[in-house]
């Protein structure tokens, strides 16, 4: 098959388990046009160039009739995420300021006690069970919570939040045509729902305000004023999906990784200092976002000799850069004490992961316990089964034998 | 290289003690000793005008993190006095010397002091330079001034102004140029940096120069004479006019050291005062004067915490290494600095250029991205709250991109409208310029940027 079809490889199904090789074929070449009319590009200084290139734009609306992705611009209010400047500035910026520093510098750290605890109860639960599932029992419930928490999100009503985030995160899936009416159907619902349910909570917080982010969001107003509620409820529900189906990637990828690798482990429970960085490894080795497909050049760019037409879909391949060997040393390998180790696993540029302290905290405090915890854990299939979105990339289920 | 080797590093902060690790990194397993003439741990200065002034963060919290198997030896509160090229050895203030077999000039800057000196002595007066400079000066900021003079509006008094707003502080600031930074920025942007200023309250004098200070029965300062006859009672002044290369202690070693720092090749060796690169003797950080071939190999002292980084390593590489082994510095320049909640980002050398564009964002919103260019090229751009995309903005610097660009970017409010950067005359400045761009090669001397004349 040729290098026209590699979007169309990496997102089949049946490569979900290990892609890499594709990356490999992908950075042989710096940029690939696609027979769908996207340009792949793979490769590390180019990837990362892409994320600070002011031509490239992160808003649909830029995209050329007819071709992918052209159709879903303009589907309702988009998040930050999905904006370019200045807009995207000001609602990033409206929302950091409930996140992290300057305004809220101790908004994660505190949160450290209750993840701890959390995290405790958790793996709890899993003492004695002979066999235990990460993605059910551990890796997806922790997220939710967490982010739950994080906005002020009551927990009884976590439940809900789960079923509305599966539906919502099939949708991301690129392969996605406008014929997969019922997934589609089902994430718009979802949408609308859980608008609803943050519409009101929001009222509910500009009420009785509490200390959580929803409250500082809903009552703050700094120097760019506030946000409204439309933009309070998108940008809160991207708050939620980005913050959840990532981070279960992130330690279910992990969990798996230091299986395969058990030397690691038995080096990681008797250093677990190193788990800060076995963590930043891992979003190098096994980012939980693969690939960033929301991209789009406003004018004609060229990238070493090929021209990448205005409005063309253009796909950085994120875990493709974070193989480069051009970029780093034994780039397939996983090594938990890597030095310099500038992935692009949280992207990089102004839509870098506005999570990412969360992630890492949170990939942190739950690696740190598994391993501690987890007597004698062995893996039960390799490769385990993964699920279908081959953007937010990672298995639906890990198994894994303990005692 | 053998275990027998002795290096000595003569500076033991930022630059000196990044080589240091350097060293060690990559094997180095010789002799290493540091001779620092402060009586501290190393530490990082770029929050004693900022974090550590404010209060929110200890002076001693800015210690400077380095690898635990160093295996160093640190002789910290005595100077180099002598460099004695002949033998080979550092002659020591306490009078004891140290030999070697290479040896790293790391020894940076020093805050430029009034030039009076029985007024630069009345209690009061401060500059900013180390940490104890930051902490007294944070005491007296914290005890409550009635009224704060900064003298000089370069990066570093900008900084301390905004600071003292942030603690509602009244403050004048005096400057002798157009306006305040416009000695590394050029005026276009240099004018945001005056509204910034007006906007947050700061009393800003621009075209202005301090003619003197006096003090109480008590030496306490009391009051600043300004050019033009006007009076301000002040009790404290920040004199922030730049620095000055610590050299002094090369003087007869032999070494092209001089005011403008100590010149050395693209690989960190120095140059000796013929012009002839030594094997032995490398410099970096703030006292170093480096060719960069992207601005036509003109000799380049930067006072930038990346750049004695950036040397630091390649000094430390080179000192291992011989011949095709050996390293260039060839790093675009890059600094940053955070005033008046607006966090504004460099690569290139803004100094070096003709024209200026707002390619990017908006001024007007304090959000902008500035584009240089001389000679048809882009040489520099400077960022105001939009630093994430200046990694593009390096790669047409590094690519020798056609300037004015001719590209659309996204969110451009302002009207693409190239014009002059207006660099001023340097004598004009009330403080040391940040970057200096200086030299012989080979062409046309568009920027010469030289120390302030007394
Ligand atoms: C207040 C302040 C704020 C700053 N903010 C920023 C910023 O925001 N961004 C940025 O990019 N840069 C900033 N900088 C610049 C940055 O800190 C310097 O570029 C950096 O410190 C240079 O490191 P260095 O090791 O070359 O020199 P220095 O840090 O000056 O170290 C030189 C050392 O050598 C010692 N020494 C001198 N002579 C002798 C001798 N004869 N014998 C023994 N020891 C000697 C000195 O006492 C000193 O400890 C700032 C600097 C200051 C002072």
């Amino acid at each position: 098959m040729s290098r026209a079809q590699l979007f169309e490889r990496i997102t089949d199904q049946a490569n979900r388990p290990n892609p890499y090789p594709l990356y490999e074929e992908l950075r042989e070449t710096r940029v690939a046009p696609q027979d769908n009319g996207s340009f792949l590009v793979g490769r590390y200084y180019d990837v990362m160039a892409l994320l600070h290139d002011p031509r490239i734009s992160s808003d649909l609306h830029n995209r050329g009739p007819g071709l992918p992705g052209a159709d879903r611009a303009g589907d309702g209010p988009e998040s930050f995420l999905k904006l370019d400047p200045p807009e995207h500035d000001r609602l990033r910026r409206l929302t950091t300021r409930q996140f992290g520093p300057p305004h809220s510098p101790d908004r994660i750290d505190s949160m450290r006690g209750e993840l701890a605890e959390l995290v405790t109860n958790l793996v709890d639960g899993l003492d004695g069970k002979g066999r235990i599932d990460i993605v059910d029992d551990f890796a997806y419930p922790f997220p939710v919570s967490v982010i739950c928490r994080l906005l002020g999100v009551p927990h009884e009503e976590e439940p809900r939040f789960h079923a509305w985030a599966d539906a919502l995160v099939a949708a991301i899936d690129p392969r996605r045509t406008s014929a997969d009416n019922e997934q589609v159907k089902a994430a718009q619902q979802a949408q609308m729902e859980m608008a609803m349910f943050m519409a009101g909570l929001i009222e509910d917080r500009r009420r009785n305000p509490g200390d959580d982010m929803l409250s500082g969001l809903a009552n703050d107003s700094g120097p760019d004023g506030q946000l409204n509620t439309v933009e309070l409820v998108t940008n809160s529900i991207l708050l939620f999906i980005a913050g959840h189906e990532t981070t279960v990637n992130l330690i279910t990828n992990g969990m798996l990784t230091l299986l395969r690798n058990p030397d690691v482990l038995e080096r990681l429970r008797a250093e677990p200092e190193l788990v800060p960085k076995a963590v930043e490894e891992l979003l190098r080795f096994e980012p939980p976002v693969h690939l960033l497909g929301q991209r789009t050049p406003i004018v004609d760019i060229e990238i070493d000799g090929v021209t990448v037409p205005k409005g063309s879909p253009l796909v950085l391949a994120l875990a493709s850069a974070n193989r480069d060997p051009e970029r780093f040393v034994d780039a397939d390998r996983f090594v938990p004490d890597r030095e310099d180790n500038q992935h692009v696993g949280l992207g990089s540029g102004i839509h870098s992961c506005f999570g990412a302290p969360l992630a890492r905290l949170e990939g942190q405090m739950a690696l740190a316990e598994l391993i501690r915890r987890l007597p004698n854990p062995r893996l039960v299939e390799d490769p385990p089964p993964y699920r279908p979105n081959p953007v937010l990339r990672g298995p639906r289920h890990l198994l894994v034998d303990c005692g | 290289m053998g275990s027998d080797v002795r290096i000595v590093i003569v500076g033991a902060s930022l630059a000196g003690v990044r080589a240091a690790e350097a060293l060690r990194g990559q094997g180095f397993d010789g002799s290493l000793t540091l001779i620092g003439d402060e009586p501290y741990e190393p530490y990082d200065r770029p929050p004693l005008s900022k974090a550590v002034l404010l209060g929110i963060m200890p002076p001693d919290h800015a210690a400077l993190p380095y690898r635990s198997d160093l295996d160093a030896k640190w002789l910290l509160g005595v100077r180099a006095t002598t460099l004695d090229l002949e033998n080979n050895r550092v002659v020591l203030s306490d009078g004891d010397a140290v030999e070697f077999d290479k040896v790293l000039i790391a020894t940076g800057v020093r805050a430029r002091p009034w030039s009076n000196s029985s007024e630069a002595a009345l209690d009061g007066v401060f500059t900013v330079r180390t940490c104890d400079d930051s902490r007294r000066l944070n005491e007296r900021l914290s005890a409550g001034p009635r009224h704060v003079l900064v003298i000089g509006a370069g990066f570093t008094g900008s900084e301390i102004a905004s600071v003292c707003r942030e603690r509602g502080l009244s403050v004048t600031v005096t400057e002798r140029g157009p306006a305040p930074l416009v000695g590394a920025l050029g005026g276009v942007v240099a004018a945001v940096a005056a509204d910034m200023q007006r906007d947050h309250g700061v009393d800003l004098r621009t075209g202005v120069t301090v003619t003197g200070l006096d003090g109480d029965s008590d030496g306490r300062l009391c009051r600043a004479h300004l050019s033009g006859g006007t009076a301000l009672d002040v009790d404290v002044a920040i004199v922030a006019q730049g620095s000055i290369r610590n050299t002094d202690w090369l003087a007869g070693s032999g070494l092209a050291a001089g005011p403008r720092g100590v010149t050395c090749d693209a690989g960190c060796r120095a140059f000796d005062i013929n012009g002839i690169v030594t094997d032995n003797v490398f410099v970096a950080g703030d006292v170093a004067r480096q060719p960069h071939p992207l601005y036509d190999y003109q000799l380049l002292a930067l006072e930038h915490w990346g750049n004695a980084i950036g040397q630091a390593e390649v000094a430390a590489h080179n000192m291992i290494h011989d011949g095709l082994r050996r390293r260039p510095h060839l790093e675009i320049p890059a600094f940053w600095s955070s005033q008046f909640g607006v966090n504004i980002k460099s690569v290139g050398i803004p100094t070096y250029s003709d024209q200026v564009v707002i390619t990017q964002g908006s001024v007007a919103d304090r959000r902008f991205v500035a584009a240089y260019g001389f000679r048809g090229r882009v040489t520099a751009a400077v960022a105001f709250n939009q630093g994430k995309w200046l990694d593009f903005y390096r790669g047409l610097i590094e690519s020798a991109a056609e300037f004015p660009p001719d590209f659309d970017v996204m969110d451009r409010a302002d009207p693409f409208e190239v014009r002059p950067s207006e660099l001023p005359d340097p004598a004009v400045l009330s403080h040391g310029p940040t970057v200096a761009v200086t030299g012989h090669l080979p062409t046309e001397r568009r920027v010469e940027f030289v120390s302030l004349p007394k």
